[in-house]
């Protein structure tokens, strides 16, 4: 028994190597045309340069994000204040700059959250089939059945607004997308042949579907995951303009967005930058999503 | 054929309970007893006992969700806890208005994104079609509730032809008609340009040119009618993203629909209401998704969705 053990985990580990080298190769050479295509490069730029300012936020910010100063609300954009000040004179470049943090963390824990549950339940959808497969897939089917954002606003109308429930909320709104892919990816590597061979050496289930199969379809996993941010975010920022998401006095861009529908005849700055900020990474994603897919997945080139 | 629609009609069933389970769900999951709630705060034990025992929320919960069901069935989707009318009159009273919110807003998503798509796949790498495609990766990009905003900003007080917000005349329908089309007709546009480049290289199609018929002829009569076949599954899928668009651009416009009772709806802590509307419109949803797949079975009758 100790021998079987110790002999497998050998073979493994050999096999772990070769196949560790042949992906880094695989990887140089799809970051390699990934840099060719100028539209990914260039959202991948976009989506670099927020991450960036969200990680540096405190220090780039020129002004606190908080600080009310009632004597210069409203101005229009100067070189004081690069895009002006909103109704309590908060200076709202600075907003928008530490806002990141909340409108990037929200998108990514959503997305997170969406393709931790829509993997498992698609692996096992797919790998399992049968009745498994119906149940599971009927219970997808039932999630596309409620339009847009309306399942998020049902599940946070119980829950109350504020932007943990905004994340499990966009989550969920995102476990049907990542279900579907994984579930049609497994159902095609499992009939590989490389899944029987593991199989026969008694490899459990987990094992096969997690270490094996995982790793073979993550790239339309990651494709879908990188659109999916964009969605999320767009999304997130939706509830909080409803008041459903990031309350003030929170720098939330949606949030932001809709406090500045007040002053849109006296002061349309305040609603302008907010909006054309989300506009950009949604568009970032989009535009590296889109390049990851015609790079990683070229079968769904369009 | 008959046996198909007869079929897909059954195949809502099942969509349609898990529905209103997973609806009947969520709002178990709403913090505090319902009975208090609906009772208010000045009302005694026994009033609160009463009430409970009134709504039957004394019962197990797969007895409250069969009453449940049974009640959504004869059309009974609760009453409105501040109008203490029936769900269902306040829907029907909104729906009209969002119903011709979302007709015009499918009607631009269709004739714009396709229109778009087409003259992009003909003119193929030319400027147009690059000029096309950065338009429609915006129009996916835009959060729809700024660019009714900004729709309202220029059009409404900079140049003043259209009226801010409100409902009534057709000038009232243009802008949130727009707002709530432009990502949509986006996506239509994406979608439709792959589609006939796909077709157009398609063998069939080069027969049609080598027999010498008109280019025009091509496009419109052999090469469009394949193409639109998936873009019908698109135009499907982003009805319902309207659907639940509506909530935010009759919330930016002040539009009296059906979405904007959900978000008022749900500030003022009116479960039933938010519950009975996100029923109604999600079978709204259900259904115009069998009749989109009833068209597509039409389109094209190669594909058996058996």
């Amino acid at each position: 028994m100790n021998n079987e053990v110790v002999k497998e985990t050998g073979t493994e580990n050999i096999v772990k190597v070769s196949y560790s080298g042949v992906k880094w190769k695989q990887f140089i050479g799809l970051m390699k045309s990934l840099l060719k295509n100028k539209m990914a490069v260039f959202g991948g730029m976009i989506v670099g340069i927020y991450f960036f300012v969200a990680l540096f936020a405190p220090w780039l910010a020129p002004y606190d994000p908080y600080e009310i100063d009632l004597l210069n609300k409203l101005q229009p954009p100067s070189m004081d204040h690069l895009m002006g000040t909103d109704d309590k004179g908060r200076d709202i470049f600075s907003r928008i700059i530490v806002g990141s943090r909340l409108s990037l963390a929200v998108g990514v824990i959503s997305v997170l959250i969406g393709a931790f549950f829509g993997i498992i339940l698609g692996l096992v959808s797919g790998y399992y089939g049968k009745w498994l497969d119906t149940l599971i897939m009927r219970f997808i089917d039932v999630l596309l059945a409620f339009p847009g954002i309306l399942l998020a606003l049902a599940i946070i109308s119980a829950l109350g607004p504020n932007l943990i429930n905004v994340m499990i909320a966009v989550g969920i709104f995102s476990i049907p997308t990542f279900a579907r892919i994984v579930r049609g990816s497994t159902l095609a590597e499992k009939k590989m042949e490389y899944v029987d061979a593991i199989k026969a050496m008694g490899a459990s289930d987990v094992r096969i579907l997690f270490v094996h199969i995982l790793p073979n379809i993550l790239s339309p996993i990651i494709v879908q995951g990188t659109l999916r941010l964009a969605t999320a975010i767009l999304t997130a920022a939706g509830l909080s303009f409803l008041g459903m998401g990031a309350q003030p006095p929170l720098p939330e861009w949606g949030a932001m967005l809709s406090n500045g529908r007040n002053f849109l005849w006296s002061a349309p700055h305040v609603a302008t930058f907010p909006g054309l900020t989300i506009a950009l990474i949604v568009m970032g994603f989009n535009l590296l999503g889109d390049g990851l897919r015609d790079v990683l997945d070229p079968r769904m080139k369009q | 054929m008959a046996v198909f629609i007869i079929r897909r009609l059954l195949q809502m069933i099942p969509v349609l309970l898990g529905v209103t389970l997973v609806v009947f769900l969520i709002m178990q999951m709403v913090p505090g007893d319902p009975a208090v709630l609906l009772a208010g705060e000045s009302a005694t034990e026994e009033q609160v006992e009463e009430l409970r025992r009134q709504l039957g929320l004394d019962q197990p919960l797969i007895v409250q969700y069969v009453e449940y069901v049974k009640n959504v069935i004869q059309g009974d989707l609760g009453t409105s806890i501040r109008s203490n009318r029936p769900v269902l009159d306040e829907i029907l009273v909104r729906l009209p208005v969002t119903i011709e919110l979302a007709f015009w807003s499918i009607i631009i998503t269709i004739v714009l994104g396709m229109f778009a798509g087409i003259i992009s796949a003909m003119k193929q790498n030319s400027l147009t079609d690059i000029g096309i495609m950065i338009f429609a990766l915006i129009g996916v990009s835009l959060p729809n509730f700024w660019l009714g905003l900004m729709l309202i900003l220029y059009f409404s007080v900079n140049i003043q032809i259209f009226p801010v917000a409100g409902w009534g005349s057709f000038a009232h329908v243009i802008l949130p008609a727009i707002t709530l089309g432009t990502s949509g007709a986006a996506i239509v546009a994406r979608m439709t340009r792959s589609s006939m480049l796909e077709v157009i290289r398609q063998d069939y199609i080069r027969t049609a040119r080598a027999k010498g018929v008109k280019e025009r002829y091509i496009t419109y009569k052999h090469a469009l009618k394949n193409a639109l076949i998936p873009v019908v599954t698109v135009v499907g899928l982003q009805f319902g993203a309207l659907l639940g668009g509506t909530v935010l651009t009759e919330t930016v416009f002040a539009i009296n629909g059906v979405g904007r009772m959900m978000i008022d709806a749900i500030r003022m802590r009116d479960l039933p209401l938010v519950q009975g509307s996100i029923l109604f419109v999600s079978f709204i949803f259900v259904f115009v998704n069998m009749v989109v797949d009833i068209i597509y079975r039409l389109l094209n009758k190669r594909i058996d969705l058996n």
